[in-house]
């Protein structure tokens, strides 16, 4: 039950940092979209989430604001 | 109910180091805090913490963390602190969650963005307002923007937006620029870079997201239009839970050289107590030091 999980982040961001660290060190599988360099994923990231705070999370199309770890770990099954 | 021997609230620098030592102590107890890292983890650059010549802010709180870590500490995460309290000679601690009781706590919560407390403010939270340049400045790419401060962290996001945003307004409410002269310079030289000193900023407007804020300059009220706002007008503390403590005309925790407040078996660490320099390594000491405190004060009651 693989989900499709991506990221949408600034690469100066902490949050979105530690945010990638926690994916990573529960081998899940993300895409990265970085909202600095890339315009039209900023603009899919602002329309998404309804606002402009970074990281914003997209899991199977439920979109987590923030590094919420409880809801992140709960969408996910960890 | 149980009581352990401590509760440390917070664990940003000063938390973790006072729980790696009182783990090493040996001592029965609890961490409770809302986030790991604090402040820290919302660092850019650390070029002031020795054996590390640069390192980022997360980067050094994963450090910390993998540390904590090491030791089999309970820890409460995303546990808010209500209230703390000396009862008879037990320490009691509210949570949203739970109560606790302990015979020691270290306070070692940190301190918070300052906010304005003006119309607009919560609406256009991360709606264009936010509170961390180092976080959301790249999504105001050739964008007007305006920072309110006048201190190093409004001088601070000026330069990370400088790179960034179209045009800056500085806002600034007392008459000149405080902050590090090389920064101000840096600031001062830059052609979209504009300073508003004697500046109030009465509102923040908008629809969905903010298109611009009405300012008071010299008496006379104007708006500007622009896209973002950050608000850098400082820090306080998060010291409001604790009751019937000893504090600074800041909020800040009173404590001696030994991290001792005026409640005895209450003890404080970091930035939420009035020592001054407030710094990731200061912060560590005296974390060390507090747990250290705790200790000897409870070897001393047995």
């Amino acid at each position: 039950m693989n989900k499709r999980v991506k990221i949408y982040s600034t690469p100066t961001c902490p949050w979105c940092q530690r945010t990638k660290q926690f994916l990573k060190e529960n081998n899940i599988e993300f895409e990265d979209f970085d909202v600095s360099s890339n315009q039209e994923a900023a603009e899919e990231m602002i329309r998404i989430s309804g606002q402009m705070g970074v990281p914003v999370l997209d899991i199977d199309g439920e979109i987590v604001v923030g590094f919420d770890k409880e809801r992140i770990k709960e969408l996910l099954g960890l | 109910m149980k009581v352990y021997d401590l509760i440390i609230i917070g664990a940003g620098p000063a938390g973790i180091t006072a729980s790696v030592y009182a783990a090493r102590k040996k001592m029965d107890f609890l961490v409770v805090t809302k986030d790991i890292g604090g402040q820290a983890a919302l660092s850019g650059e650390v070029e002031n913490y020795t054996g590390y010549q640069f390192i980022s802010g997360p980067e050094l709180v994963a450090k910390f963390e993998e540390h904590l870590r090491k030791f089999a500490i309970l820890i409460k995460e995303n546990e808010e602190v209500l209230e703390l309290k000396k009862e008879d000679d037990l320490v009691l601690i509210k949570t949203k969650e739970d109560v606790y009781t302990a015979k020691t706590a270290i306070v070692a919560s940190g301190k918070r963005s300052k906010e304005l407390n003006i119309p607009g403010e919560k609406e256009f939270k991360n709606r264009g307002l936010t509170y961390c340049a180092t976080c959301d400045a790249p999504l105001f790419s050739e964008k007007t923007v305006a920072v309110i401060g006048g201190g190093n962290s409004a001088l601070d996001a000026t330069l990370q937006l400088m790179k960034i945003a179209k045009e800056i307004y500085l806002i600034n409410i007392t008459s000149a620029l405080g902050g590090d002269p090389i920064m101000r310079e840096k600031v001062e030289k830059n052609s979209r870079v504009k300073i508003l000193n004697n500046t109030e900023v009465l509102e923040i407007m908008g629809d969905r997201f903010v298109s611009g804020i009405r300012i008071k300059k010299d008496n006379k009220i104007e708006k500007l239009a622009i896209q973002g706002v950050f608000v850098e007008i400082g820090l306080i503390p998060n010291s409001e839970f604790v009751k019937d403590i000893e504090k600074n005309e800041f909020g800040e925790i009173k404590v001696n050289c030994k991290n001792q407040t005026s409640i005895p078996a209450i003890f404080a660490c970091g930035d939420v107590t009035d020592v001054v320099e407030k710094q990731i390594i200061v912060a560590c000491g005296e974390g060390a030091k507090a747990a250290l405190s705790a200790f000897r004060y409870l070897s001393q009651q047995r």
